[in-house]
């Protein structure tokens, strides 16, 4: 038997991304164990009220129409020789940590939101700004942090770990986006974190999915959203940066209706409530 | 052999460069395509080749690497496809017009070697759309690796003037090695 399942194996196409291309949702159906959680039960009512959401990102254009006030920004910043967080006024460096902000709000509206700006200094490393922004992020206890970037840097992944791992007994979950062609990224790929891929079918933009083939757990819509972007305007993209503020924000509503729940109790609601997860009606495994 | 403006004159390199370009405008049905390379020490991308609007105008073009969508996929490294810029206020609209071309949507995929972006590969205006959006920002996603490791090899042959992707300490290297400095003179502080 293994034998068989051995050649069937070697068999297999090696996979070029880790979307769930030409299979319907019903092909990725999964049959668990545990107590029925419904999407009602996880969120349902609930606008992320109390719970303190941060964006690791590019920073955020507050005031925007479709964003809104925001409660604090900060930025990475050079200071003496080593790296520092701020409070800052210098808004968003590209776009894109509006966006993001924009669809938790749009997810979760009363949640707060915090911005830290680790995008944008000049002849500063991505990998040395995302890694100092998440750590002041995680010693200021946010309910959940939205992290639409990884780095490739390989020498990072020892404290992306470490740091994922202590967000993780926290009670601060981290929201990570995947690489969606298998890249060597983190921290998404670590268990700890709740990684997001897209899935593009627009008919269900609330709708989740969990991935029966992990590495990427969850799949929210990534195409053509709207978004917020600078100086007010909007545009329509594409991306898993873009899904995977959706989840933050279902976490966000999650967290404010059961304010107690762990970061693995919450990780097993998600997963429980995702669309093609059928609790206890059986069906192949 | 690079020319003064930073671009490859050798026709291998030149031939391969605007390869890359010509199938990547091709594969979209685009307007436009381009590759920028980063050069580390100025924080700039540059503009090493181009296919369609732009051709004459562009090359050896630079702007600021921490900004703008190219700036986003080159720290972040994830691909990303834009849509509706005609309702954004902002898109480097200035930057956009003084390239002469202002587009619709952008499609953008990073230029990676090893753990390193060293470059970005863009898409302006890909239609009609024969899939879908996210399928497109695979598909520029592989093939931008596929690029990656031919224009790493001319970079290697040439080492092109104002793209410095190997030697010498990258930004994340000089932060750590300056953390590094930090710490030990906060000890040395310290420690009588």
């Amino acid at each position: 038997m293994d034998l068989v399942m051995d050649d069937v194996r070697a068999a297999e196409r090696p996979r070029l991304t880790w979307r769930l291309y030409g299979r319907s949702w019903d092909e990725v159906a999964l049959a668990a164990d545990g107590e029925p959680v419904t999407a009602d039960w996880a969120w349902g009512g609930a606008t992320g009220s109390k719970v303190r959401v941060c964006v690791v990102d590019s920073g955020v254009e507050a005031g925007h129409p479709l964003l809104g006030q925001i409660a604090g920004a900060y930025g990475v910043v050079s200071r003496d020789g080593g790296l520092s967080v701020e409070e800052t006024d210098a808004g968003d460096a590209c776009g894109h940590g509006t966006a993001c902000a924009g669809i938790i709000r749009r997810t979760a509206p009363d949640c707060e939101i915090y911005s830290v700006r680790v995008l944008g200094e000049r002849a500063t490393g991505t990998g040395a700004m995302m890694l100092a922004g998440l750590r002041w992020a995680i010693a200021q206890n946010f309910d959940v942090i939205n992290l639409s970037l990884s780095t490739t840097r390989v020498r990072f992944t020892d404290e992306l770990r470490a740091l994922a791992d202590e967000a993780y007994f926290r009670r601060t979950v981290i929201v990570a986006s995947a690489h969606n062609t298998p890249v060597e990224s983190y921290p998404w790929r670590f268990s700890s974190v709740v990684s997001v891929g897209s899935h593009h079918d627009e008919e269900q933009p609330e709708s989740f999915l969990y991935n029966p083939d992990p590495p990427v757990e969850f799949f929210a819509l990534g195409q053509n959203v709207l978004l917020p972007w600078l100086n007010g305007g909007t545009i329509r993209a594409s991306g898993n940066s873009f899904a995977t503020p959706y989840m933050a924000g279902v976490c966000a509503r999650i967290l404010s209706k059961h304010p107690r729940m762990t970061t693995f109790q919450l990780k097993n609601a998600l997963y429980l409530s995702a669309a093609n997860v059928n609790v206890g009606i059986g069906g192949p495994s | 052999m690079a020319a003064p403006g930073g671009l490859a004159v050798d026709s291998l390199s030149r031939e391969l460069l605007q390869s890359v370009v010509d199938v990547a405008r091709a594969i979209f049905g685009a307007q436009a395509s381009s590759v920028f390379l980063l050069d580390v020490e100025a924080y700039e991308l540059v503009f090493h080749a181009v296919s369609g609007q732009g051709q004459r105008t562009l090359l050896g073009q630079r702007f600021p690497a921490g900004s703008g969508i190219a700036g986003w996929v080159v720290a972040t490294g994830e691909p990303m496809l834009v849509d509706d810029l005609t309702h954004s206020a902002a898109f480097d609209r200035a930057l956009a017009e003084s390239t002469g071309y202002v587009p619709q949507s952008l499609l953008a995929a990073p230029l990676i070697q090893g753990d390193r972006v060293f470059g970005v590969l863009e898409v302006l205006d890909p239609s009609p759309r024969s899939r879908s959006n996210l399928e497109s920002v695979d598909l520029l996603a592989l093939f931008a690796r596929q690029a990656a490791a031919a224009l790493r090899i001319v970079i290697e042959r040439h080492q092109l003037d104002g793209v410095r992707t190997s030697g010498g300490l990258d930004p994340d290297d000089r932060a750590s090695a300056r953390q590094l400095m930090y710490s030990l003179q906060r000890l040395l502080d310290t420690s009588v």
